[in-house]
């Protein structure tokens, strides 16, 4: 990690990069800073904290955040005393590991490197220049990231929500979208940030839930764009259920009451009425932009912008920039949310890995393992680590009567406090203490385990103690946090939590972690352009793949499709990558062929294909599920009664095949929203808006005189999309909204094909004499139930996979070696498809690489004696781990498999005969504590 | 592509994208260099209080 480093110059070539770095001056040495914040406390010069979007003040010597990592202090030279008066210099003596270094002076660093992945993220939109929302001069105006600090427990008000100018609850508060985006004449920002009217949704309704009901929270934009997966449903229920006002209108001008600072809008309603409203705050929803700063980086490492400076990509490849080696994820590629981001960097890692498989393993080192001691049979041994986590805990308990206490109690042998557990240092001081003392059980008295447990378990791996041998128990989540008012009870229950970690640990027992080798083939299951694009992920970074493919042809729904909204061919594309996948020798491909069966886990997969004449079996470590999904036949509109009334592939299909039909439409008209974001199936389908936007350009273009219409609820051409859009405007397609519950109605007289719709901006009626009607029609997921219950993964209410995580998990599932990509996961664009593929083999490989894996010690295990064969641990478990044993020495009995076994204890719970236990959590374990209280 | 490959890799960025980046990269065997503008890792993200659909805690 080379962090205060910045990017001067890049040579060489894919393979083999010189890349030449300025380290800026940190003047903390960060081997010996401990991160305990005496240099803080004792600095006497305020400077506005970034991280708190400058709402707050930090000290010129500080930590970003509580959790930074890494936790290393370092100055702000621009503020600090010391380095610009020569005077103070009070840091340097206060610090207790004399880690301050006022020279430290930049210093150049040069590495070699064989590829490059370009993350530099984005900027939020900083709306100082535009006239209208006077930002800088009203108190009361903040912006979107100031708003988000004020929301957070860890912001400057402590997550209460107050308003800038006197510190007062607002009772009202609007939300202004777009800006900063979709605006050419106050800014240059064209495109949609895409995530901004998601952000705006979560604002009001955790703003309502921190202030209460009575909070009024409006939202004023042009079109609502909640394409993503669930993203529909937390808008419904932010209308519905949380009272979130949302009105169709782009605020032009703020004006600020000089006495009250209350903020005054002006707006047109959508019935075309001014409506004059009053607000005690505004937060204006700023747009995601690339720096200039960013725009000279790309120059230096000569990496091609596109025309709003994100970097350029094509949608068959879209990690990839214009110099072969270098990679780009993240906002730096367009405007996008979380989960996007995470696909894409996956799929970054997954491209250098590509080009880098033959030196894998080369340049990593592996880490020497400490024999473990042998424990068994010897008295417990206790050590005691109560952390003081800076103020954190010590703030508040008594932590030196809580290691007084602990040295009382029995089997302890060893006691203290450390100023920070998690330290580099302290955990090598553990470590020696535990080798000196001969501990064979430690406890540690901290934070929570769920983010340290592992940290310390390393601890005790590196002392030779079985990594089991460990107990946790939390003194600042559950006690210093929440009990900061009353410090003597605190310590007490400090006390009481320790002697319950203490009687727990003098009967827990070493546990063993089962090996297994990974089989190094993959299977991909769909042979669209996701399959494929994951197959070609995994067989050129060096593992066999078996693609399998249910109908005769690869290609999918892409094959049905004509041009990307780049503009790209992509029958063209489709058939490139199919004469790849053939004649990639590391790819097996099976046509028409299902999956019939799989047996096995994470790393020892077992499936039968069944072929059209034959069957095979097949032997593999991860599989990727890129089983598609299909577009919605409607019943409405006249579909399927009038030739002349087709779906969007079908449209596709005249642009395919250059039909002579094309020629014969002179008025056209596209529905959007064709059975999507309705009851029954409430989700967004992503690309129809801007599939059917370019198709109304394609039209246009053959014709010009054409009339084009599109009938739509909200336009929803996110991110750099929204450039097409306004062509399709400037060539005179019309745009007419309409609402869900007054449809555009569809009929036929003598012949003519016509549709009637309210226009909302005409207000009246309009009846369009149609050639060809288009509808936009939803993607609907095949029936994954089958492949659901093969790999145990699970499907949502709209019959989606649902993936591990949705932010951090997009492209794999809860289930291990299970990966996760295309349309199966939601419905989505080429590009996104593609990263998803590559992303999806990217974490398998991760897999892959290890060669074995190791399952958790903490499981259930069964006692044969006391099995009544009842069977219900069978039918709970989630994961299909405990089955009876069909071999000696006890056939019939309830026997676990330790490598699916996810140590949930459900099994545990539920036998009658007490005859499962979970290691780690035994019931003695349980009952001692409970007994210590 | 020169024959002796280096099987490192440098990420530019320590926001979510780059550190999902760094940490794929080095399961699947190759060394990282994440190289960051700022103090500490952690990007826009670490700045947010919670992230939609779910409202988890963004931290």
């Amino acid at each position: 990690m080379l962090t205060k480093s910045d990017i001067e110059s890049i040579s060489g070539e894919v393979g083999n990069f010189s890349v030449s770095l300025t380290r800026q001056p940190r003047y903390v040495d960060m081997d010996l800073c401990v991160g305990c914040g005496a240099c803080a406390e004792k600095c006497p010069k305020k400077v506005p904290d970034g991280y708190n979007s400058d709402l707050s003040k930090r000290k010129a010597i500080y930590v970003e955040y509580a959790q930074a990592v890494p936790l290393k202090y370092a100055i702000d030279g621009d503020y600090c005393l010391k380095i610009q008066k020569d005077k103070c210099g009070n840091c340097a003596k206060v610090c207790p590991a004399g880690a301050i270094r006022y020279d430290d002076k930049p210093e150049t660093v040069t590495l070699n490197v064989g590829s490059v992945v370009l993350a530099p993220g984005f900027k939020p939109f900083d709306p100082k220049g535009l006239d209208s929302y006077k930002y800088s001069e009203h108190k009361n105006v903040i912006t979107s990231m100031e708003f988000e600090r004020i929301l957070s427990a860890s912001g400057p008000t402590h997550g209460h929500v107050t308003r800038p100018s006197d510190g007062e609850e607002p009772t009202k508060i609007a939300w202004l979208q777009c800006v900063g985006s979709r605006d050419m004449n106050r800014c240059d920002n064209p495109y949609c940030s895409s995530v901004c009217c998601m952000y705006a949704i979560k604002e009001a309704v955790i703003a309502k839930e921190h202030q209460g009901d009575s909070l009024d929270c409006a939202v004023f934009f042009m079109d609502m764009r909640t394409h993503g997966k669930d993203f529909e449903a937390f808008y419904d229920k932010a209308r519905n259920d949380a009272g979130v006002r949302f009105v169709r209108s782009r605020v032009h001008t703020v004006t600020e009451d000089p006495e009250t600072k209350d903020l005054e809008m002006r707006y047109v309603t959508e019935d075309g009425k001014i409506e004059v409203e009053k607000f005690d705050m505004v937060v204006l929803s700023v747009g995601l932009e690339i720096s200039s700063e960013l725009v000279e980086l790309a120059n230096k490492l000569d990496v091609d912008l596109g025309p709003n400076r994100f970097a350029a990509t094509d949608s068959f490849s879209p990690v990839v920039t214009s110099r072969e080696g270098i990679y780009v994820c993240g906002a730096f590629a367009g405007p996008k949310d979380i989960p996007q981001a995470v696909v894409d960097s996956s799929a970054a890692a997954s491209c250098a890995g590509q080009v880098l498989s033959s030196a894998r393993n080369t340049c990593t080192k592996t880490k020497e393992k400490v024999p473990e001691t042998p424990v068994k049979g010897e008295p417990p041994r206790l050590g005691v680590f109560v952390c003081k986590c800076g103020i954190n805990i010590a703030g508040v308990v008594d932590v030196p009567a809580v290691v007084e206490y602990a040295k009382s109690l029995p089997f302890v042998e060893y006691a203290s406090e450390n100023l920070y557990s998690c330290s580099q240092d302290t955990q090598d001081g553990m470590a020696e203490l535990i080798r000196e003392k001969g501990l064979n059980r430690i406890v540690v008295a901290a934070c929570t385990p769920k983010t340290h447990e592992p940290l310390f378990q390393e601890t005790l791996i590196n002392a030779g103690l079985n990594k089991y041998l460990f107990e946790m128990t939390n003194i600042r989540n559950h006690d210093s946090w929440v009990h900061k008012s009353t410090p003597d009870l605190a310590t007490e229950k400090a006390k009481d939590l320790v002697r319950m970690a203490v009687q727990k640990a003098a009967l827990i027992t070493p546990l063993a972690e089962a090996e297994l080798s990974v089989n190094p083939n993959g299977l991909v299951i769909g042979g669209g352009v996701a399959g494929m694009a994951a197959a070609l992920s995994l067989a050129k970074q060096g593992y066999a793949t078996h693609l399998i493919e249910k109908t005769a042809q690869l290609g999918g729904t892409a094959l049905s499709l004509h041009k990307t909204w780049k503009g790209e061919d992509i029958q063209e594309n489709v058939a490139r990558m199919v004469k790849e996948v053939e004649d990639n020798e590391n790819i097996t491909v099976y046509m028409d062929t299902e999956l019939e069966s799989v047996d096995g886990f994470v790393g020892n997969f077992t499936s039968t294909l069944k072929g059209k004449d034959k069957e095979t079996t097949l032997e593999y470590g991860v599989a990727i599920v890129a089983t598609g999904a299909l577009e919605s036949k409607p019943t409405e509109y006249l579909y399927g009664q009038d030739p002349r009334v087709r779906t969007s592939l079908e449209m596709d299909k005249l642009f395919q095949d250059d039909d002579p039909a094309l020629k014969e439409i002179k008025s056209a008209a596209f529905i959007q929203c064709v059975g999507s974001r309705e009851p029954g199936r409430p989700y967004c389908s992503r690309v129809c808006c801007t599939h059917s936007v370019d198709s109304a350009i394609a039209l246009k273009k053959r014709n010009p005189e054409t009339d084009v219409y599109i009938l739509y609820r909200d336009i929803r051409t996110y991110g750099e999309r929204e450039l097409i859009y306004k062509k399709a405007r400037e060539a005179g397609v019309l745009f007419i909204r309409y609402g869900v519950d007054n449809k555009p109605i569809v009929s036929v007289t003598e012949g003519n094909l016509t549709v009637r719709v309210r226009d909302h901006v005409l207000g009246k009626v309009m009846e369009i004499p149609l050639d060809a009607l288009t509808l936009a029609t939803a993607i609907v997921p095949p029936d994954n139930s089958k492949i659901a219950q093969f790999y145990k993964v699970p499907i949502n209410d709209t019959g989606y996979y649902v993936e591990r995580h949705a932010k951090l998990g997009p492209s794999e599932f809860a289930t291990d070696g299970v990966f996760l990509c295309g349309l199966a996961h939601y419905p989505k664009p080429i590009d996104e498809s593609v990263a998803q593929a590559q992303a999806a083999a990217s974490r398998a490989v991760t897999l892959l690489a290890r060669e074995k894996i190791f399952t958790s010690g903490t499981i259930a295990v069964t006692s044969p004696a006391d099995c009544s064969e009842c069977g219900v641990c069978i039918a709970l478990c989630p994961y299909s781990a405990p089955s009876f044993s069909t071999e000696r020495p006890f056939p019939g009995k309830a026997t676990i498999n330790p490598v699916l076994c996810k140590g949930c204890g459900l099994c545990v719970a539920s036998c009658r005969s007490g005859a499962i236990h979970l290691n780690g959590f035994d019931n003695n374990q349980i009952l001692a504590m409970i007994d210590a209280l | 592509m020169p024959k002796d490959v280096i099987g490192s890799v440098m990420v530019v960025g320590g926001g979510i994208a780059g550190m999902q980046s760094a940490l794929d990269l080095a399961e699947s065997g190759y060394y990282v260099y994440l190289v960051e503008k700022g103090p500490s890792i952690g990007g826009v993200m670490a700045q947010l209080d919670k992230t939609f659909p779910t409202n988890d805690c963004a931290m």
